[in-house]
């Protein structure tokens, strides 16, 4: 579960840092679509191994979240005061798991299976990747939609990428605060860096 | 003070329960959270009511037989308190507390707030236990012990087998109280005869027991009375995976 996931955390960050080229203006952000798309074993390779980590991370959250269920047929009438609560983000990570598999798979079909928008550069045809970016984030309902789901994968991010640690084993006293601290900036950065994106193009552009 | 208690009663496994209320007057700030459970039975018996059953026997917070969740949390609003240990000052006059008995498939009710904690019987069989050489008792020095492992050790078997942790737990799982079981002879030489097929056995039986997954929600840690680490779970999964990949 913890494993497949930490496929999924490495991957955003770099997705991230590479949709940053959005703001180079339309070239660099093109060529670098196209660099991606024209390097075959790099590109199916990734797909492999993310799809391979989605399926397993999903099929064992639905086992495991069915288990848990089971486990617990009767919750409580009221909730605990906060000081033997447990976080917003860990308790409810089926939940807005779910809600980011559906917006991956949206996304999908928006990005990689939308428009073939066409440009060429020096004789060289490629997809216009950028008019594409900013026609989809200039519609209001797609931004709020967008910043919703960003919000979510920040906050799944901000239990999961410290989590899988204590789920391997590895707590000392030492290192585990400093681990939940580094996962909750993680999350921050991968989610604050990929909304700062449609809301930019949204207001600015 | 005066209260008003929302209290949990169920006849049995079987029946389906609800919540009923009670008043609980004339209350010092001074008795423990049992006490004031004492004083609200003793009123139902002059009254011909059937009393509230509950779990308790030390009362100073070393046996884990008293439960109970108060208003959401295990053994109530404060950390590393038992029930029994929880003083009324806790609450304001005039308060509604609702009490309800611990919830887990694992635990079924017996009835009212009482519930069957026999699951955590079998875990303990399963492997919370050493061998010794029979015959004459050995020195007591005899074994060296490190000193940071035998304090790790003690924090691992303060844990008094309450089950709060599984109370707390959303997914009801006994991975904290199974941990601290596995690390307390984990950690100490003479539990290492046993060390691989103790893990083994005790994570089995708690899974066989119908306890969840633990999904590193933290609730157990808060609510443990003893203030038992997530550590202890660590070196449980750490022990489990290094157990499981050698075994024969």
């Amino acid at each position: 579960m913890g494993l497949a996931g930490a496929g999924w955390t490495l991957f955003v960050a770099g997705h991230m840092a590479g949709n940053m080229l959005i703001f180079a203006g339309p070239e660099t952000f093109n060529r670098y679509g196209h660099a991606i798309v024209s390097n075959k074993p790099l590109l199916y390779g990734t797909e492999a191994f993310l799809i391979l980590c989605l399926v397993v991370h999903v099929a064992l959250g639905i086992i495991l979240t069915i288990e848990n269920k089971k486990a617990k047929p009767k919750k409580y009438a009221v909730a605990a005061n906060p000081a033997k609560r447990s976080s917003l983000a860990s308790s409810f990570m089926a939940l807005h798991g779910s809600i980011i598999l559906v917006f991956i798979i949206t996304h999908l079909m928006t990005f990689k299976y939308g428009p073939e928008y066409l440009v060429e550069y020096g004789g060289e045809t490629m997809r216009d990747l950028h008019r594409l970016t900013l026609e989809v984030f200039s519609d209001p309902l797609y931004v709020v939609g967008y910043v919703i789901c960003l919000i979510l994968l920040g906050f799944h991010l901000s239990h999961g990428a410290s989590s899988v640690f204590q789920s391997l084993g590895l707590n000392h006293p030492r290192y585990t605060p400093v681990i939940k601290k580094a996962g909750f900036v993680y999350a921050l950065v991968v989610a604050g860096g990929f909304l700062s994106q449609p809301l930019y193009i949204f207001f600015f552009m | 003070m005066n209260l008003k208690l929302r209290i949990w009663r169920q006849k049995n496994a079987n029946d389906t329960g609800g919540f009923f209320e009670f008043e609980a007057t004339d209350i010092s700030e001074d008795m423990s959270f049992l006490e004031m459970m004492d004083v609200v039975n003793q009123q139902l018996v002059k009254k011909d009511i059937d009393v509230i059953e509950f779990d308790h026997d030390c009362r100073e917070g070393i046996c884990g037989m008293c439960s109970m969740v108060i208003n959401g949390a295990a053994h109530g609003p404060q950390r590393g308190v038992t029930t029994c240990q929880l003083h009324m000052r806790s609450f304001k006059d005039g308060d509604t507390i609702t009490i309800e008995p611990f919830r887990a498939k694992s635990f079924p009710v017996v009835k009212d707030l009482k519930v069957d904690r026999s699951a955590f019987d079998r875990i303990q069989e399963a492997g919370g236990y050493i061998s010794v050489d029979t015959g004459n008792a050995p020195d007591a020095h005899s074994i060296p012990v490190g000193k940071a492992e035998a304090d790790r050790s003690f924090m691992a078997a303060a844990c008094i087998g309450c089950g709060a942790c599984v109370a707390a737990c959303q997914n009801s799982s006994a991975m904290l109280f199974t941990g601290a079981k596995v690390a307390q002879y984990a950690l100490l030489p003479q539990g290492q005869p046993e060390r691989e097929k103790r893990v083994l056995n005790m994570v089995r039986t708690m899974d066989d027991m119908g306890f969840g997954n633990c999904t590193n929600t933290g609730a157990c840690e808060m609510a443990c009375p003893k203030e038992i680490s997530l550590e202890n779970i660590a070196l449980m999964n750490r022990e489990f995976l290094k157990a499981s990949t050698s075994e024969r």
